[in-house]
């Protein structure tokens, strides 16, 4: 097997007394899609930020194709080829798609400081690489405030592909999104693995990561609940170890058992006739 | 449009024209500027004389040299509330070192002009540091600079005016670039006109087509976006503060050569009409979105209106109700803009 476009090995983070995120392992394959999975807290942000170079990591190693590496900003991280697309997307929603695709990476002809940007190549440019991604946008002159949540978050995705990343760490990219929105983005994350990038997929929905995933990384509390291989895992127990397994269970318990206890001491509820599904422990407890 | 709206998602299709429309910030000031200018055509004869277009060119030329930069830096997100008084600022220190200690004019304009960066960087320094609201920062400024200009204009002139400048050296030459005239029909326009139109041809072409421009919306319209993807949002926003304040280097030299005299309280309160004029050419007060060419126009309904209650013989108090109606009006149409293109759509 060839070396993995990024690795992480029982990485760690503290922030003074707070340990952020510790003894976390996991791959990004070229092609693959790796989803890191838990619930708010658990460190995902931390993990990412890692990743992206936002945060130094303090523990473990930080291998990039093999070469361990200590990243200390953003621009550095990008500059291995590694794009992060955050939340909040770092588009300009005033601005237009192609001024917000080249935002920051502007083309430009002439000379000196009667240089100009050369604004057919980028308008050209941004319709065909949305296009490669399967966007068709008929204007790449709208704002992107007009533009649908998907849109804008596959213009963002699109602009990382074409500004050379190998690797797309994707910040709950369908946190924000209705279900046939989010359908859409996880196309595009297809898209851009099939297109041979390595990319990480940050998610609380395992219902979202499941169809893409290629191998699945549970976070809880700052620490990894485990590694799987897609083939290795199913859906229902992937969902069922990120809502916390057992826990869940004894949630579910006592949401039954809290719907039945108020029921003997309100007199009005005396009244109306019991449910025919009344569960077997009523007559004990009153 | 009706040819290729069915091959394209209903809802796009539908918002098209309105939206095509709502994007060009200056269209809403272009027909103000029509109907003011068709307005006072009929209403009074002197209007389109030569005599009285000069006379309202005038007074919108150097209203607009400031309007342009000020839209500018509010397009970048920020205010500048010394602008006014900082045309006087850069008069007095001009028409100071010229007449009290013999510079040669040019000279002197130079060094009102590096006075003017100083103080333009020291306002977006102190803005993007602090992370203070330029409205506070440029107010401070604004009298600090109004105290500095009554303070050492009485200590040098032991009046409230600096004058003189006739007899000093390079006036000749200074004066022709900053404050000749031109006779055209019979009427005599000020240079500070072609001033204006050039500054606002190069403020346009700067925002629409130069890298600089992408910034200058982009860090007015989401700063931290910006920051990601690697544009210098602090060099940005510094280098339109001192962009502003170099406008009113312009407005200073051009008043300080064409009436030869300065007045120390001068400028005071213009700040408001620059940024009024912005508003009416289409600049959102939160940034991000605004036009050169908007703002020039926005000077130009204000010259227009004014003169042209002077013409028709109105009391000018009914000057400041039509701009408080023009401003309004204006702010109605750009908010009605931005919730448009901000809108979420999900």
């Amino acid at each position: 097997m060839s070396t993995p476009l990024l690795e992480v090995r029982e990485v760690g983070k503290r922030f003074g007394g707070v340990i952020a995120l510790s003894d976390v392992s996991t791959t990004v394959n070229a092609g693959e899609v790796t989803c890191v999975l838990g619930d708010n807290g658990a460190g995902k942000s931390t993990l990412i930020k890692i990743l992206a170079g936002a945060h130094p990591h303090d523990a473990g190693e930080y291998l990039v194709e093999g070469e361990p590496v200590q990243l200390s900003s953003p621009r550095e991280a990008l500059d291995r080829g590694i794009a992060t697309v955050f939340q909040d997307l770092a588009v300009v929603p005033l601005m237009s798609v192609w001024r917000n695709f080249f935002l920051g990476s502007e083309p430009r002809v002439g000379w000196g400081p009667l240089s100009m940007i050369d604004r057919g190549r980028a308008r050209e440019v941004t319709r065909k690489a949305l296009a490669d991604m399967g966007i068709d946008l008929r204007d790449v002159e709208q704002p992107v405030g007009t533009l649908s949540g998907g849109e804008r978050q596959c213009v963002a995705i699109a602009r990382a592909v074409h500004f050379g990343a190998k690797v797309l760490i994707l910040d709950e990219p369908t946190a924000a999104l209705g279900v046939k929105q989010a359908g859409v983005v996880l196309r595009y994350v297809a898209q851009a693995r099939d297109r041979g990038l390595g990319v990480v997929l940050i998610t609380h929905n395992p219902h979202h990561a499941y169809p893409v995933g290629d191998r699945f990384l549970l976070l809880k509390r700052g620490r990894s609940l485990g590694c799987h291989e897609k083939r290795d895992i199913t859906l229902a127990e992937l969902t069922r170890q990120m809502a916390g397994g057992a826990e869940l269970e004894a949630l579910e318990h006592e949401l039954r058992q809290e719907r039945v206890v108020p029921r003997p001491s309100s007199p009005t509820l005396e009244t109306v006739p019991a449910a025919p599904a009344a569960p077997p422990a009523r007559p004990g407890r009153s | 449009m009706a040819v290729v709206a069915h091959t394209v998602d209903e809802r796009l299709a539908r918002t098209r024209p309105l939206d095509r429309l709502l994007v060009r910030p200056e269209l809403g000031s272009l027909l103000g500027a029509l109907a003011v200018f068709a307005f006072f055509s009929v209403v009074t004869d002197q209007f389109l004389s030569a005599g009285g277009v000069s006379t309202w060119l005038d007074d919108s030329a150097t209203l607009g040299i400031m309007a342009v930069a000020v839209a500018l830096l509010m397009v970048g997100g920020e205010f500048d509330l010394s602008a006014g008084v900082m045309t006087a600022s850069t008069g007095l220190v001009t028409a100071i070192l010229a007449t009290q200690l013999n510079w040669n004019v040019w000279w002197a304009l130079l060094a009102s002009l590096v006075f003017a960066l100083v103080v333009g960087a020291l306002n977006g320094w102190l803005v993007m540091r602090t992370g203070l609201p330029s409205f506070i920062v440029t107010l401070g400024t604004f009298l600090a600079l109004q105290g500095l200009n009554l303070g050492v204009t009485k200590l040098v002139t032991g009046t409230v005016q600096v004058s003189g400048m006739r007899s000093t050296e390079g006036y000749a030459s200074a004066g022709f670039v900053f404050a000749s005239t031109v006779n055209v029909g019979g009427a005599t326009f000020q240079v500070s006109v072609l001033w204006w139109l050039g500054f606002t041809a190069v403020a346009t072409w700067l925002l629409l087509r130069t890298r600089l421009g992408n910034w200058i919306f982009a860090v007015g319209g989401a700063a931290t976006s910006a920051r990601q993807v690697g544009v210098p949002v602090v060099r940005t926003k510094v280098l339109l503060f001192m962009t502003t304040a170099a406008a009113a280097w312009l407005v200073g030299g051009i008043n300080v050569l064409r009436y030869t005299s300065v007045q120390a309280n001068q400028g005071i309160g213009q700040e408001f009409f620059y940024i009024i004029a912005a508003v009416i050419g289409g600049c959102l007060l939160t940034g991000g979105f605004g036009s050169a060419v908007g703002a020039a126009v926005g000077a130009l309904i204000f010259g227009m209106t004014r003169q042209g209650i002077v013409f028709a013989g109105w009391n000018n108090d009914w000057f400041m109700l039509f701009l408080g109606v023009m401003l309004l009006a204006a702010v109605l149409v750009n908010n009605a803009f931005r919730r448009r293109a901000e809108r979420v759509r999900r």
